[in-house]
């Protein structure tokens, strides 16, 4: 195994992502065979070769910074779990 | 009248509206009648917007009376529930986003309904579009048309089997490393994939930002060409979406294949490649040469490391663009957290499957302190290597020709043990979206009653030339018409 049950833990911190106990053991096994699989890539030659940014050698656009679009939170809060009075709400962060 | 109108293409459906030969609303009422017989069956699609279908129906059918409409007026077909589609259920194949009604469209489905199109569903596809086989899907996995034990590919497969069912003429897709090329191939129909930037990202749920691109899955290449002249073009909403004139792709489809020049690579008939998908492909390339086309040997080297770059580089940028589904604005949120950190971490570990979340720690793990330079930056300077191959290899050919899938469609649960396996499943599409490539997958033959494709590749904006060769090559073949028996 490439990656140890206390790395995959410390992954899954860094992720925000909680795994169930019966799938931890799983997780741990095929993270290991993707891990060693896309190590081949050590095996390539690229001293001197600029990292890709992007595929058309394109640079982002850049626009004015203008308001263009209208307030529309009460309808994109419909999908929200948890709202009040045009907030979200979330858990008790400062004591 | 209507009993046959589901086996047409868009552009036979097209020309007998005009006629008047039938309404929009009775087309969209068969359609929605297949769909209700064979929907379940197949489990392609995840919505069907019935009511929606055949009010757009009646406002095509009205826009017609007065001689108004556009080029797709009164067309149906179906979006990959990846497209954002406003008020309408929109899941990408998640239980992270099982109640999740979108409050925007996506440009391509602005787009597609401002030419008229009528919207039957939303299809089925592998969870934020992560798959190959459509197992992955919060919904459960789709069924191939052609044999119901298999797979219709993935992650577009609710799209690949609905075409091929004749549920819909169309559908759209998304392809990453293969996911529209891929299930076309394993469902006898016509994938196409545009180049990088060609089509509008917006609204698109973003699964790997540098990689994704927007296409369709059509029967014919014909019918690829009608859609994608629509979608096509500049977005300011999409700060990847490229200023590029579109141009008339249905007329760019005739002329001869006198004189193009196929890049055969000599790597995709290694091992690997099923014998007999590689005969079928062997003879579809003997078509081609017959029709005038000069078949030249290209060489592809660092075609292996294609796979391995990709699961660095996707998985890195689906870390990020994941990190926005954190159960406070939108999608599942757990219930009674303890508090913020717990809130995240719990919504985020039942709102992902179990690829998806392998996948966001794949990334993470590349990202993070210590392995950032052996991992991602090693991976971007290898796609560099790819892309050369690929600019090498078009100094001299016009399209690069050979097998979309190394075999037919598999069975279901046959590859889900080993993600590595299910990976190799894309050796062959994944290079096109590394260099940001146009792709096309047309059906070029049968293995044991199973279609398989042609994959044709080429240059940054070559669609015009992959669409002409497909759409030559079909008026050659009738592989692009032949239909599951039970769906007939």
């Amino acid at each position: 195994m490439s990656l140890d049950k206390d790395q995959v833990q410390h992954i899954a911190k860094l992720a925000r992502l909680r795994l169930a106990d019966e799938e931890f053991g799983e997780t741990v096994e095929k993270l290991s065979r993707i891990v060693d699989f896309v190590d081949q890539l050590a095996q390539a030659a690229t001293a001197d070769v600029v990292p890709m940014a992007h595929p058309l050698d394109a640079a982002q656009r850049l626009r004015p910074d203008e308001v263009t679009e209208a307030n529309d939170r009460d309808h994109v809060q419909q999908n929200a779990p948890a709202t009040a009075g045009g907030l979200y709400l979330v858990p008790k962060v400062i004591e | 009248m209507s009993q046959d109108l589901h086996t047409q293409t868009l552009t036979q459906l097209a020309a007998g509206l005009d006629r008047g030969d039938f309404s929009s609303v009775e087309l969209t009422e068969a359609l929605l009648a297949r769909i209700e017989s064979h929907g379940k069956t197949l489990n392609a699609f995840v919505t069907v917007t019935a009511e929606r279908a055949l009010a757009a129906a009646q406002r095509a059918d009205t826009a017609r009376a007065a001689g108004d409409g556009g080029v797709l007026n009164g067309l149906p077909l179906a979006h990959k529930d990846i497209f954002c589609t406003r008020d309408v259920l929109t899941t990408c194949g998640s239980r992270m986003l099982e109640n999740f009604i979108s409050p925007y469209d996506a440009t391509v489905v602005e787009r597609l309904a401002g030419a008229g199109a009528v919207v039957l569903g939303k299809t089925n596809m592998d969870e934020f579009a992560m798959g190959s086989s459509n197992e992955t899907s919060y919904f459960g996995p789709v069924k191939n048309p052609w044999d119901l034990a298999c797979s219709p590919g993935g992650s577009s497969g609710g799209s690949s089997a609905a075409v091929a069912a004749r549920l819909t003429p169309a559908a759209t897709g998304t392809d990453t490393g293969g996911s529209i090329r891929q299930p076309a191939a394993l469902t006898g129909t016509v994938g196409l994939k545009p180049t990088y930037g060609r089509v509008s990202r917006y609204g698109m749920i973003a699964f790997a930002s540098s990689l994704d691109q927007a296409g369709v899955i059509t029967r014919s290449s014909e019918d690829a060409a009608l859609l994608l002249g629509v979608m096509a073009g500049f977005d300011k909403r999409d700060s990847t979406s490229i200023d590029q004139v579109v141009p008339d792709y249905v007329a760019g489809l005739s002329g001869s294949l006198k004189g193009l020049r196929v890049g055969i690579v000599r790597q995709h008939f290694d091992a690997g490649l099923d014998e007999k998908c590689a005969a079928a492909v062997r003879e579809s390339l003997a078509v081609l040469e017959s029709q005038g086309a000069i078949l030249t040997e290209v060489d592809l080297p660092n075609l292996d490391l294609s796979v391995p770059t990709y699961y660095v580089v996707a998985p890195a940028e689906c870390s990020s663009n994941l990190s926005r589904f954190d159960g406070v604005r939108f999608g599942h949120r757990a219930d009674n957290p303890e508090d913020l950190y717990d809130l995240y971490c719990r919504s985020r570990g039942e709102g992902f499957g179990a690829e998806v979340k392998r996948r966001i720690m794949t990334g993470t793990y590349v990202l993070s302190a210590g392995y950032y330079d052996a991992y991602y930056l090693k991976a971007q300077q290898v796609r560099q290597l790819i892309a050369d191959d690929f600019r090498k290899a078009f100094a001299n050919v016009d399209v690069i020709a050979g097998p979309t899938a190394p075999t037919p469609a598999f069975k279901l649960g046959d590859k889900t043990d080993d993600p590595i396996t299910m990976y190799l499943n894309d050796i062959y599409t994944i290079g096109a979206n590394l260099a940001g490539l146009p792709g096309l997958s047309t059906p070029c033959g049968f293995v044991a009653g199973l279609p398989v494709g042609l994959h044709l590749v080429g240059p940054h904006w070559g669609e015009e030339t992959l669409l002409r060769c497909a759409h030559q090559y079909e008026q050659q073949t009738n592989w692009h018409k032949a239909c599951p028996e039970d769906f007939e």
